[in-house]
């Protein structure tokens, strides 16, 4: 075997070396020493990304158990640069008293789901890729249950392993069904032996998907979401709404368009069902939420639906309004659980109605939150309006005008459960408001970064355009 | 000759800039009158230069374009230019933005965040009015729409969470099939390029995709235009307001739909044009009788404006839908006409509210003998609106009935003059209001106490009174600036008949 080939995976080899490291300097430093664990992470992860972001080719390796193109580069800095965020963010959870011991471990936990991550997007063979999805979400729930004290944390970390183990069932039947059709795993074998709609064929691609819509908490796959979501740490919960469903989505686009493309019409109806239902029904649902990080859970499964548009057409301005998108569905869902991390962590509210006269009291916080709902709502000249924009004409430029009605219809609804966060906020009387307080750096440092995002993303051009050099479809 | 269309953008900018490291606020008041002094400045500065190269036979359709690449793979540019058309709106806009300044002079209540709002909104009505690109047209369009909810929300009054979130929900409604047109137009033109100008002249949409997209265009912008069935946030957005958004709002941002519909809707869908026109007209008549009715029994002075407001702007909507030079030049005076008037209205009646807190048509009485100022403005906007010759609208009804009706087909003369009766309507709610609130007795002798106006809002109030006037008796060269553009728009729709 040849070594040498474990050299083109330089994206992996440099995080399992970020990761070592931060490994070695959790278990060697001492007390004090940890105080400056989050810089050195930030320093590491900094230079990960900057490492990520060198220009490579396209290759693929181990007979093409792994593949590389450079738009999977972008989508792995992507993903760096919200892990990065959310590290920031998590600093000020981290230094407190119960959660202190075991910084280091959340860091590790964190790294290590991402190199799944990373696994699934370089995967050129459905058991790579399976093996990637396993090692993003078996650390996850270890994730979810890290305040294992606190009730809710551990009934969440339950229910997120019961149901990513089902979903990793479900998954792994197609994929046994998909070797019984084709005697193989590999993307390009399956692509070009004759797996052209049998029964056999039909039932593999079913199960797949819903495997896959589990992880991305499509309906009807999304009971779990709003518990889970509930019940993680603030910090968990927006790393998994962000990092692991924009992961998740890129790697169901480019199987879907590199191993089933024989089947496009029936992914695609499948897809067309999906996206209906998701953001529907994760809209109404939405709307009666109290729990801010419930009413987040369902914002998450709608935008999960949008997402989907960009996979729907299997066309290459999808993938590129599908990674523009979560780029930027990243930055502003980040930002939000910015405001609603330091806000728990300094007063400990998270319902609805706390945040009434919250603009009274922390009148910067609330801007933020505000420009970040506009472009969750897809408000111009915020990102998420470009975003928005984008995945719809990729989806019309493949003829689903009536989806994109259905989908547009329902941003008006979105768009009115962000506005009654907006009311609560600026409009709602309260007595006792959340107390004005001061954020620490760290929370700061990430909120500009996601603030700069949100309204640089969209008016400059040039990340769109880089994004779009490198995008490919059917 | 060159003009910096950009300016128009950039100078807003320069003022949320302004407003947000001003700590006083005269600082703040200080940076709203510049910024839309400067804005004034421009749009006259605008209007003269367009006129000197039109009369140098300067025949492009578009002047003074730039173009600049923005997102290259959906052929989305940055790209501005003017006619006519825009140029009037244009000047009305910086109007009403710099009367507005003064009309809110007194604002008390978090006075950076309503400038920083009122300011955000008259970028996206500035950049609106200067883009020729779908893309960023709809983008300025929608960034005018969100600011209403906040300015609304926060600084309205009455029901005002109900219809801060009425108004926005309906409007962003709207721009969902707004979208759905923008990118039907783009796709199935063949995706070639989002320049209006381009796709009208050089592209051509299958007939059958614009049955399709032409009703969702028209009525995407048609909303906003206060389009019969689709107007009822118009009245509660209104009523709700503070006087400076109303203004705004009814002055400006209803002219963006009658504007759209015009330049996207129908320009570049004439057969589809042809095709659902007839739909529109009667929704139109209807929203023209129906309006002014409906102005009749109210009893809150806004919404007798709001009212007499959807009467105006379906008659705007009515008339481009005549398609002749003479109507869809009336359309477009109309719309000036009715955005300042109805600018003066909202203004008058904000600063009523101010003094009485009351806008109950039964409570007021006899308001000549408290503030004679006011009270002569009320009656010179009243005028204007039910037409009286000399004052703008008549003008610009004049027009529209008299193009509307040399439409030759019965069906066009039965709308017309079904139209036609909105004007004895009018006269019918104004004379009454004036009547009513201005002279008798004064009832209440708690109002003997109250002042006329200050300076602030004297000035507010001369400078409408005198666009309004000057508009209606010198008409011509504005007029003829107007159907110099509406041509070309107009033969584009006709031709395809």
């Amino acid at each position: 075997m040849d070594y040498s080939q474990f050299l083109n995976m330089k994206e992996e080899l440099s995080l399992m070396v970020v990761i070592a490291i931060v490994l070695l300097y959790d278990i060697i430093a001492g007390d004090k020493r940890k105080q400056t664990m989050t810089p050195v992470v930030i320093a590491l992860m900094v230079f990960h990304t900057a490492f990520t972001l060198v220009p490579s080719q396209a290759y693929s390796i181990f007979g093409g158990m792994y593949t590389h193109t450079p738009m999977m580069s972008i989508v792995k800095a992507i993903l760096n640069l919200g892990v990065i965020i959310v590290f920031l963010q998590a600093d000020i959870w981290l230094r407190r008293e119960d959660t202190k011991i075991r910084a280091g471990e959340f860091y590790e936990l964190i790294l290590c789901t991402l190199l799944g991550m990373y696994m699934m997007i370089g995967a050129g063979h459905f058991l790579m890729f399976y093996i990637g999805l396993e090692t993003a979400s078996i650390p996850m729930a270890a994730l979810v249950a890290f305040d294992k004290y606190r009730h809710h944390s551990a009934e969440a970390g339950a229910k997120y392993i019961l149901t990513a183990m089902f979903s990793s069932a479900l998954l792994i039947f197609g994929l046994s069904l998909v070797y019984g059709s084709c005697g193989s795993l590999y993307f390009d074998d399956v692509t070009y032996t004759v797996f052209s709609g049998g029964p056999m064929a039909i039932c593999a691609l079913v199960l797949f998907i819903s495997g896959m819509g589990f992880k991305l908490s499509l309906v009807p796959f999304h009971l779990w979401t709003a518990d889970v979501y509930q019940g993680a740490p603030t910090n968990v919960t927006s790393y998994l709404s962000v990092i692991s469903k924009g992961a998740a989505a890129f790697a169901f686009m480019t199987i879907l368009v590199k191993a089933f493309p024989e089947l496009v019409d029936q992914w695609q109806t499948a897809l067309y069902i999906l996206i209906v239902l998701s953001i529907t029904i994760a809209n109404l649902f939405a709307i009666r939420q109290q729990d801010l990080k419930r009413f987040m859970a369902f914002s998450s499964i709608s935008q999960a639906g949008y997402i989907m548009l960009g996979v729907i057409g299997g066309n290459a301005l999808g993938m590129t309004s599908l990674v523009y998108y979560v780029l930027v569905y990243i930055v502003a869902n980040l930002a939000i659980f910015g405001v609603i991390n330091i806000v728990e962590q300094r007063s400990g509210k998270l319902e609805f109605s706390d945040y009434n006269g919250f603009y009274q009291t922390n009148p910067k916080l609330t801007f933020i939150i505000t420009l970040a709902l506009f472009s969750l709502g897809g408000i111009p000249p915020f990102a998420g309006f470009f975003s928005k924009f984008f995945i719809f004409a990729s989806a019309v430029e493949q003829g689903y005008v009536w989806l994109v009605f259905i989908a547009l219809l329902n941003t008006i609804i979105a768009l009115y459960y962000y506005l009654r966060l907006v009311k609560a906020m600026y409009i709602l009387p309260n007595e006792t408001p959340i107390a004005t307080f001061r954020s620490d750096a760290c929370t700061r440092v990430s909120l500009a970064i996601c603030l700069i995002g949100i309204i640089g993303f969209g008016l400059v051009s040039a990340i769109y355009d880089c994004i779009n050099a490198y995008s490919y479809g059917l | 000759m060159e003009f910096p269309l950009i300016s128009f953008v950039i100078v807003p900018l320069l003022m949320l800039l302004g407003l947000w490291l001003a700590r006083t606020i005269n600082q703040i008041r200080g940076v709203m009158v510049a910024g839309s002094s400067i804005l004034l400045v421009l749009a006259v500065a605008l209007t003269y230069c367009y006129l000197s190269a039109r009369s140098a036979g300067v025949q492009d359709e578009m002047l003074f374009t730039s173009d600049m690449a923005w997102y290259a793979p959906l052929h989305i540019n940055l790209t501005l230019g003017v006619d006519g058309i825009s140029v009037a709106m244009l000047l009305l806009s910086a109007i009403i933005v710099f009367t507005g300044t003064f009309a809110s002079w007194q604002m008390k209540l978090q006075t950076k965040e309503f400038f920083l709002w009122f300011t955000f909104l008259s970028l996206g009505v500035f950049g609106f009015f200067i883009s020729i690109d779908l893309f960023a047209m709809f983008m300025f369009y929608e960034v005018a729409l969100i600011p209403m909810y906040l300015l609304i929300g926060v600084w309205g009054s009455g029901h005002k969470e109900y219809s801060a979130m009425k108004l926005t929900l309906m409007l962003m409604g709207a721009s969902a099939f707004l979208l759905l047109g923008i990118l039907g137009i783009y796709f199935f033109t063949g995706a070639q390029s989002m320049n209006l100008v381009e796709i009208a002249n050089h592209l051509h949409m299958d007939p059958k995709m614009q049955n399709i997209f032409f009703p969702m265009t028209f009525v995407g912008f048609g909303v906003l235009g206060a389009l019969f069935p689709f107007h009822t946030w118009s009245p509660d957005g209104h009523a709700s307001a503070p006087t400076a958004v109303s203004m705004l709002h009814a002055g400006v941002l209803m002219k963006l739909g009658g504007y759209g519909c015009f330049r996207i809707a129908m320009y570049l869908m004439p057969e589809g044009a042809a095709q659902w026109g007839g739909v529109f007209l009667v929704l139109t008549t209807i929203g023209v009788v129906y309006g002014a009715f409906s102005a009749c029994v109210q009893t809150d002075l806004k919404y007798i404006n709001a009212y007499s407001s959807v009467s105006h702007c379906s008659l705007v909507l009515f008339a481009l839908l005549m398609t002749n030079y003479t109507a869809c030049t009336g359309a477009i005076l109309q719309m000036l006409s009715h955005g300042l008037m109805t600018a003066l209205f909202f203004a008058l009646i904000g600063m009523i509210y101010g003094r009485t807190h009351t806008r109950d048509v039964y409570k007021l009485a006899g308001l000549m003998k408290i503030m004679p100022f006011l009270s002569v403005g009320y009656v010179i906007a009243g005028l204007a609106n039910l037409g009286l010759p000399g004052l703008s609208g008549f003008i610009a009804e004049m027009t529209i009935f008299v193009g509307a009706f040399s439409n030759p087909d019965t069906f066009s003369r039965t709308c017309t003059i079904i139209a036609t009766t909105s004007i004895v309507i009018t006269a019918v709610y104004i004379l009454r209001l004036v009547g009513k609130i201005l002279y008798g007795e004064v009832e209440n002798k708690e109002y003997l106490k109250l002042t006329d106006a200050t300076w602030d809002e004297r000035f507010a109030v001369i400078c409408l009174i005198f666009c309004v006037a000057g508009l209606g008796m010198a008409p011509l060269w504005i007029g003829n600036m107007i159907q110099g553009s509406v041509e070309p728009i107009v033969n584009v729709i006709t031709s395809s008949l």
